[in-house]
C-alpha cells in the first residue's frame, strides 16, 4: 500500500481534499503536522510520497509559504534530502509550491532559491479556471501520459514565477516546465489565461529527476466531473485533476 | 537591545504590483500628477543580536533574493535612506493593534536557531513620484494611506517599541446607590455603558438592597449583558404597534407583542415543527439535518459599525465572529461555506458630498472586500454566495453580513455544562481591542465615532482561528470537552456570564494570557479580543486536552470553574472584584413597553411613456451598480476550497454569468450537497416592509429551487438591519416586516432556524440625519439529495425551448427600471401569492429532477428582460421571445411584462422532444406557463412585443460588456 504524508502545519487548509484525491487513487495518506516530524513522533521514513497542500500556511507573513520553507530548509533538510534519495515523490500545490521553490527543492534540489512566486500581476488573490499545456518532453512519473491540455483551477495572490534568463532556459532545455498556461487552444496568452504575469506562462516545474512536481493549479479540486465548473453543459470524460494523483501511486505498483 | 530597521523593496528593474494597483486608486480621487508609487516593507526588530546576525536574518527570511533588495539601518541613527526626488510616508499600526506578522516573525526566526529575545514590528513605506502639492499629499495620506482608528504615520516622535503602561490593582466601585436620575444618565453615557434611564434605575436598586455600590466590573457586566447587541431588547420585548391608513391617520390595526421575535418569526417554526430541525434559535446556530450521520448549521450575523469606521478589519473580524458560531455551536461544527451580503452607498458618490468622519463609499467597499476575502482564503472556508446592495442611505452605515454553514456529527449537536467543569479559555491572547464593542454597536454613529471608539475596532488573524479550529475538531473527536461557545459581543462577559446561567462560575481574571500587560481586570474581562473561545471540561480530561492543543500550538488556559451556586464571582489576584446573582444578570433586565405605528406612505408613480425600442433601457439597467456583475469581487474570494463546489457562484461557457445559489458538498464521498441562496430588497422596504419581507422570503426560496433544491427541505435565516428603532415609525416598519416574515415564511413551510438584528444604523451630523432603508436579509439553506441533477442558469444548447412559469403583475414598484431609469420608486411592489407559488416551485422541483429543465433562472431585479439577457451571455447563445405568450394579469404594457419584478417567477430551458413532458407537469401543478421562444445560434437576443414588433434587439457580447463593465476595478 503506497502511503502519502500530507505535511500540515498553522494555515494549512487543502489537506482534507488532497489526501482524499490520493486515498481515492487507492493510497494511504496521513495528516501530518510538522510538529510531529520535528519532535521525531512521526518520520518521513514511513512514507513513499510526500505532499505539501495549498493554504497559507503561517499567514503567508513576510511571504507566501516562506515560514514553513525556512522551517524545511533550516530545520528538516536532511530528511528530505534522504527522502529525495530514495526515489520517492515529492509534490507541492499551490502554498506547497511555494514552499518547494523558496526552499531551495526546486528547480534544482541544492537548497538554494533561485526562483520565487511573487505577487500576481494584478496584485490581488485570484480563483479562477487555467488551461495548461502539459511537458512533451518530461519523464516524470507525476505527468505520464496527461492530455496535451488538461484543465485546473488556480486560487491564488502570489503565483508569478519568476527567475533569470539563464535558469528559464535551463529549465527549458531539461524538459522541468511541467505546466504552462495557455488559451482553450494551446497558445501561449497574456491575461486572464496566464493568471499571475509568469514568466513563460509557467505553472508548474519538476526539479531535474522529475520526481519532485510543484505547481500553482489545484488538481486536487478536480477529481470528481461536478468540480468543473461547466458540468452541466459539457460532458466530462475524465477529471484531469484525478490523472496526476493516480499517476504517482502507479508509480509504485 | 539595539532597534534595528530593516527596509525590503522590489528592485527597481521588478514592477510592484501594489505600488501600480495605489496609482490607480490615486488617480481615482481626482489627482492626476502621480508618477510612480513604490512600496516599501518595513521591519523593526528590537535584540541584541549584532548586525551581521541581522543581516543573515534578513537575507534568509525578510528578503525574497529572485526580486527584493534591502537597506539595515539602527534606529535612531540617520541613515542613507531610499532615493530622493520623492515623497517617502511611512506607516504602522498604532500601539496595541494586533498584527499578526509580529508573532510570525519571531517563530521564524527562533527557527532560524536564533534564542536569543527578539521583539518585532512592521511597518509600510510608500515612496511616491510626480508633481503633488501638500495639500495633495495630505488628501492621499487621509484617503488611501492611513486610517487613523489603527494607523499612524511615523514622524520624529515614533519609537516602534514604547514601554507598555503597567498595570496596578485597585478595586474601583461606582457611587451608584445615592446617584439620582441625572446622574445616572451621565453615569451610563461617560462610562460608555449605553443603559436607559429605567435599566440604571434597576441596577440601582438591585445594589439598594445589597446595601454596597457595585463595582467598575460588575456595571460593565450588567451593561454588556443588558446591551441590544446581546439581549435583543427590542425585539423580544413588549411593542403596542398600530396601523395607521388614509388622510386623517385612522387606526386600522392594534397589536401587542409581549415578545416579537417568539410572536413572529419562532412562531413560524413552532408551528411548522418539521422534524429535520435539530436545534433553533437556542444555541449559537440554527442546526437541521443532513443525512444519517450529521446535522449542518448556519448563522448570519452583521459587522455594521466596525466596518464603517475601519472597513477591513471590521469586515475581517466579522467574517472571524461569524465562524466562531457554527464553531461554537453544540460541541462544535466544523465550517464548510461562507456568505457575505453587503450594502454601500454608490461608488460613484461625490467626494465632496461625503460627511466628516465617513469614509467614501469605494474606499469602504474595497476595504470591507478585501477583509471578507482575506479571512475567509486564509481559513480555508469557500466563500460561495452573496449579494451587494447600492443606496446612497448607506453611506454612513454600510452594512455587512456576513455566514456561515458548518457541519458535524449528529451526537455532537447538543453541550450540557456541569458544576465541577472548567472554564477553558482556548486560543488567542486577550488585548484592549475590542473595549465596549456589543454596547457600541447598539448606539448611533456620529462623526465622532471614529475618536470616541476606535478601541472597538480590531484586525482579525484568521491563522490563529485556523488553528483553533484544527484543535477543537480534533478534541471534539475525542469527547474532551462537554460545552463550548464563542467570546463575541462582550468578550469573556458575555460568553462566561451565559454559559454558566444556569450553574454559576467562578474566574480568575489574572489567569487570562495577555497580548501585552497594563489591563485592569475589567479590562480583561470585557475586551472582545479575537479568535477566542470558552470550553467546560472535565478536570480528568484535561491533561488529554493540553496535549491535542499543544500539538497544534493552540494556547489553552484554566481559568476558573463552574459552580452550582447560580453567582458569578470574579477574582483578580485574590480580591473578589465582581458577585452577581445569575437570576439578576440574565432576568433583571426591567422590560419596556415600545410604541410602534406603521403608516402607509405614498410614493409617487413615474411617468412613463411608452417606447418603440427597449434595447437602450435593457443595457443600461445591466450596468445598473445593484444588477451588474459582482465578478471582480467573487473572484478575489477562494470559493473552490475544500474540494466540495457543485456549483460555483459563477457559471456558464466563459465561466462568468450569474448563478442563482450555490451548492457544495460537504462531505467528499456523497453526493448530497447544501445550497444556499439569500434575498434582499431595500427599495422594497422603503415602500412598505411586510411586502418586502414576502419578496425575501420568496427570492431566498426561489434561488435555491432554481438550482434544483426541494423547496420541503429549506430553512430560513432573518437578518434585520434597521434605524433607531426608539422612533415609533421606525419601530412600526420592523414590526410589519416582522408580521410579514411569520405570514410568508409560515405559508411557504419554511422554518426560520436563527437570525439577528442590528439596530440603530444611523449617521448624525450637523443636524442632519442618514437613516438606512429598512434592510431585511433573507438566507436560505436546502439540502439537495443528490448534486448531479442541479442545473445552471445558462442557456445550453441552440434550438431549445424557452419557459416563463408564473404570472406577470404590473408590479414595478421599488423596480430597478423604475429607480434607476426614472429616479422613483412608485407604490405597486410585488406582492407574493404563496398558494401560486407554492406551485411553482414545486413544479420546478419536479421539472429538474426529471432531468427536463436543463437551464433555470429566477426572476428578480431586472424582471423578464434582464433575466433573459443574462441566460444568453452566459450560455453564448441568442433567443428569440415573444411577450405575447408571457401570462400576466390584465392586459400589461411592454415595458412592464419587461421589468416588472413579480415574485415566483422562473424562465428554463428545455430540450425540444421533452415539450410534452414538461408541460404535463405544468399543468398537473395547474401553474401558468408560457413557451414564449427558443435558443438559437444567432448572438442575437430578440424580443417581439405584444404588437408583434421588434422591441428589443441587442447582440448578447454587447449585453454582456454593459453587464461586466461598471463594477470592473
Amino acid at each position: 500500500m503506497v502511503k502519502v504524508c500530507i505535511l500540515r502545519t498553522a494555515g494549512t487548509n487543502c489537506d482534507v481534499e488532497t489526501a482524499f484525491a490520493f486515498e481515492q487513487e487507492g493510497a494511504v495518506s496521513d495528516l501530518v503536522h510538522i510538529n510531529e516530524i520535528l519532535s521525531n513522533r512521526r518520520s518521513l521514513n514511513d512514507y513513499q510520497i510526500l505532499a505539501i497542500p495549498g493554504g497559507f500556511t503561517y499567514g503567508d507573513d513576510i511571504a507566501a509559504g516562506k515560514l514553513l520553507a525556512n522551517e524545511i530548509r533550516y530545520l528538516l533538510w536532511e530528511e528530505i534530502q534522504e527522502f529525495v534519495h530514495r526515489g520517492n515523490l515529492v509534490i507541492g500545490i499551490c502554498n506547497g509550491f511555494q514552499v518547494l521553490v523558496k526552499a531551495g527543492l526546486l528547480p534544482e534540489c541544492d537548497g538554494h532559491q533561485i526562483a520565487t512566486l511573487a505577487w500576481n500581476d494584478s496584485g490581488k488573490f485570484e480563483d479562477r479556471w487555467v488551461y495548461l499545456k502539459t511537458a512533451g518532453g518530461n519523464n516524470s512519473p507525476w505527468l505520464r501520459d496527461l492530455p496535451e491540455i488538461i484543465y485546473l483551477p488556480v486560487a491564488h495572490g502570489e503565483g508569478k514565477f519568476v527567475t533569470d534568463e539563464e535558469t528559464l532556459e535551463q529549465l527549458d532545455g531539461k524538459n522541468q516546465i511541467a505546466f504552462q498556461y495557455v488559451d482553450k487552444e494551446g497558445n501561449l496568452a497574456g491575461y486572464p489565461f496566464n493568471p499571475n504575469g509568469s514568466l513563460r506562462n509557467i505553472a508548474g516545474i519538476t526539479d531535474p529527476s522529475g520526481h519532485i512536481l510543484g505547481l500553482m493549479p489545484h488538481p486536487e479540486r478536480f477529481i470528481h466531473k461536478t468540480q468543473h465548473p461547466r458540468w452541466t453543459r459539457e460532458e466530462i470524460d475524465v477529471p484531469h485533476g484525478k490523472l496526476i494523483f493516480k499517476n504517482a501511486i502507479s508509480y509504485f505498483k | 537591545m539595539k532597534v534595528y530597521k530593516i527596509e525590503v523593496f522590489y528592485r527597481q528593474e521588478k514592477s510592484d504590483p501594489f505600488g501600480s494597483s495605489l496609482i490607480r486608486d490615486v488617480q481615482d480621487l481626482g489627482i492626476s500628477g502621480v508618477e510612480d508609487i513604490r512600496v516599501e516593507q518595513v521591519y523593526y526588530l528590537k535584540t541584541s543580536l549584532d548586525v551581521g546576525t541581522v543581516e543573515n536574518i534578513t537575507t534568509t527570511l525578510f528578503v525574497d533574493p529572485v526580486v527584493c533588495d534591502y537597506r539595515i539601518s539602527i534606529f535612531g541613527e540617520t541613515s542613507n535612506s531610499s532615493p530622493s526626488g520623492c515623497v517617502e510616508i511611512e506607516v504602522t499600526y498604532n500601539p496595541g493593534v494586533m498584527d499578526p506578522w509580529e508573532e510570525s516573525i519571531v517563530k521564524a526566526i527562533r527557527d532560524l536557531g536564533y534564542k536569543k529575545e527578539v521583539y518585532a514590528k512592521t511597518a509600510k513605506k510608500y515612496l511616491i513620484t510626480g508633481k503633488l502639492t501638500t495639500a495633495e499629499i495630505e488628501i492621499i495620506k487621509d484617503k488611501l494611506l492611513i486610517n487613523k482608528v489603527i494607523q499612524q504615520e511615523v514622524n520624529e516622535d515614533f519609537h516602534p517599541f514604547p514601554q507598555p503602561p503597567s498595570y496596578k490593582f485597585k478595586l474601583n466601585t461606582i457611587d451608584i446607590i445615592n446617584a439620582n436620575d441625572d446622574e445616572l444618565k451621565k453615569l451610563s453615557i461617560e462610562g460608555q455603558l449605553f443603559l436607559n434611564l429605567n435599566e440604571m434605575r434597576a441596577i440601582k436598586n438591585y445594589f439598594q438592597k445589597l446595601g454596597r455600590s457595585p463595582t467598575d466590573c460588575e456595571l460593565e457586566t450588567l451593561a454588556q449583558t443588558w446591551s441590544e447587541h446581546c439581549k435583543h431588547k427590542t425585539f423580544r420585548g413588549d411593542v403596542e404597534y398600530i396601523e395607521l391608513e388614509g388622510e386623517n391617520g385612522k387606526s386600522v390595526k392594534k397589536l401587542e407583542f409581549k415578545n416579537l421575535l417568539k410572536e413572529t418569526i419562532m412562531k413560524v417554526t413552532k408551528e411548522l415543527n418539521k422534524p429535520w430541525c435539530v436545534s433553533v434559535f437556542q444555541d449559537n446556530s440554527g442546526v437541521i439535518e443532513f443525512d444519517d450521520r450529521y446535522n449542518i448549521c448556519f448563522k448570519v450575523e452583521t459587522h455594521n459599525h466596525p466596518s464603517a469606521i475601519e472597513p477591513y478589519g471590521g469586515a475581517n473580524t466579522g467574517i472571524g465572529g461569524v465562524i466562531r458560531d457554527p464553531l461554537g455551536t453544540g460541541l462544535g461544527a466544523k465550517p464548510v461555506l461562507n456568505t457575505d451580503v453587503f450594502c454601500f452607498a454608490p461608488p460613484d458618490f461625490p467626494y465632496e458630498d461625503i460627511p466628516p468622519g465617513v469614509l467614501h463609499p469605494k474606499r469602504i467597499m474595497k476595504g470591507v472586500v478585501a477583509g471578507v476575502r482575506d479571512y475567509g482564503n486564509k481559513m480555508g472556508i469557500p466563500t460561495v454566495n452573496g449579494a451587494i446592495c447600492f443606496h446612497p442611505d448607506y453611506l454612513g452605515n454600510p452594512l455587512v453580513y456576513c455566514g456561515n454553514v458548518g457541519i458535524m456529527p449528529k451526537d455532537c449537536s447538543f453541550k450540557k455544562v456541569s458544576p465541577g467543569d472548567l472554564v477553558v479559555l482556548v486560543g488567542g491572547r486577550t488585548g484592549r481591542d475590542g473595549i465596549h464593542g456589543a454596547t457600541f454597536s447598539s448606539y448611533e454613529l456620529s462623526h465622532t465615532s471614529e475618536e470616541i471608539s476606535s478601541q472597538s475596532v480590531q484586525i482579525g488573524n484568521p491563522i490563529t482561528e485556523k488553528k483553533l479550529v484544527d484543535a477543537l475538531l480534533k478534541a471534539r473527536q475525542q469527547k474532551l470537552y462537554s460545552a463550548i461557545t464563542d467570546c463575541g459581543g462582550g468578550g469573556l462577559s458575555s460568553a462566561v456570564g451565559e454559559m454558566g446561567e444556569e450553574t454559576g462560575v467562578r474566574v480568575e481574571l489574572d489567569k487570562v494570557p495577555l497580548k501585552y500587560q497594563g489591563l485592569s481586570y475589567t479590562e480583561i474581562w470585557i475586551s472582545e479580543a479575537q479568535e477566542r473561545m470558552i470550553l467546560a471540561v472535565p478536570p480528568h480530561n484535561f491533561q488529554r486536552l493540553q496535549k491535542v492543543f499543544r500539538e497544534e500550538d493552540v494556547e489553552l488556559t484554566i481559568i476558573g470553574e463552574f459552580t452550582d451556586d447560580r453567582r458569578l464571582r470574579l477574582y483578580y489576584e485574590g480580591n473578589l472584584v465582581c458577585d452577581l446573582d445569575m437570576q439578576f444578570l440574565h432576568h433583571g433586565l426591567p422590560r419596556t413597553v415600545r410604541k410602534a405605528v406603521w403608516k402607509k406612505t405614498s410614493h409617487p408613480q413615474p411617468e412613463i411613456e411608452e417606447k418603440r425600442d427597449y434595447t437602450r433601457d435593457l443595457l443600461l439597467l445591466l450596468s445598473t451598480y445593484n444588477i451588474a456583475s459582482k465578478e471582480w469581487v467573487i473572484r478575489q474570494y477562494d470559493h473552490e476550497v475544500q474540494g466540495g463546489s457543485v456549483i460555483k457562484p459563477l457559471v456558464g461557457i466563459e465561466n462568468d454569468g450569474p448563478g442563482d445559489a450555490s451548492v457544495v458538498r460537504p462531505v467528499l464521498n456523497s453526493k448530497k450537497g447544501i445550497a444556499v441562496g439569500n434575498g434582499i430588497n431595500p427599495l422594497y422596504g422603503i415602500i412598505d416592509p411586510y411586502w418586502m419581507a414576502g419578496a425575501c422570503i420568496d427570492e431566498a426560496i426561489r434561488q435555491l429551487v432554481a438550482v434544483g433544491c426541494n423547496p420541503e427541505r429549506i430553512a430560513l435565516l432573518d437578518n434585520f438591519c434597521w434605524a433607531d428603532t426608539d422612533r415609533e415609525e421606525v419601530l412600526g416598519e420592523l414590526v410589519r416586516c416582522a408580521i410579514g416574515c411569520y405570514d410568508f415564511a409560515k405559508a411557504y413551510g419554511t422554518p426560520f432556524i436563527s437570525g439577528k438584528d442590528s439596530l440603530n444604523n444611523e449617521f448624525h451630523y450637523q443636524d442632519r440625519r442618514i437613516a438606512i432603508p429598512p434592510t431585511l436579509l433573507i438566507s436560505s439553506l436546502g439540502v439537495i439529495d443528490d448534486v448531479e441533477k442541479c442545473v445552471t442558469m445558462d442557456f445550453k444548447w441552440d434550438g431549445n425551448l424557452i419557459y416563463i412559469i408564473g404570472e406577470t403583475w404590473n408590479e414595478l414598484g421599488g423596480s430597478q427600471y423604475y429607480y434607476w431609469l426614472y429616479k422613483k420608486l412608485g407604490g405597486n411592489l410585488p406582492r407574493t401569492r404563496p398558494d401560486m407559488g407554492k406551485k411553482v416551485f414545486q413544479a420546478i422541483y419536479e421539472g429538474i429532477q426529471k432531468g427536463y429543465i436543463i437551464s433555470c433562472h429566477d426572476l428578480s431585479e431586472g424582471g423578464l428582460a434582464v433575466a433573459l439577457a443574462e441566460m444568453c451571455f452566459a450560455g453564448g447563445l441568442g433567443a428569440s421571445v415573444f411577450l405575447n405568450e408571457v401570462p400576466c394579469v390584465n392586459r400589461l404594457k411592454d415595458y412592464e411584462i419587461l421589468f416588472s419584478e413579480s415574485n415566483s417567477r422562473f424562465l428554463i430551458e428545455v430540450n425540444k422532444n421533452k415539450k410534452d413532458e414538461i408541460e404535463k407537469i405544468f399543468n398537473e401543478y395547474k401553474v401558468p406557463y408560457g413557451l414564449i421562444g427558443c435558443t438559437d445560434t444567432t448572438s442575437q437576443l430578440v424580443i417581439y412585443g405584444s404588437g408583434g414588433n421588434q422591441i428589443i434587439t441587442a447582440d448578447i457580447y454587447k449585453l454582456k460588456q454593459a453587464w461586466q463593465s461598471s463594477l470592473n476595478w
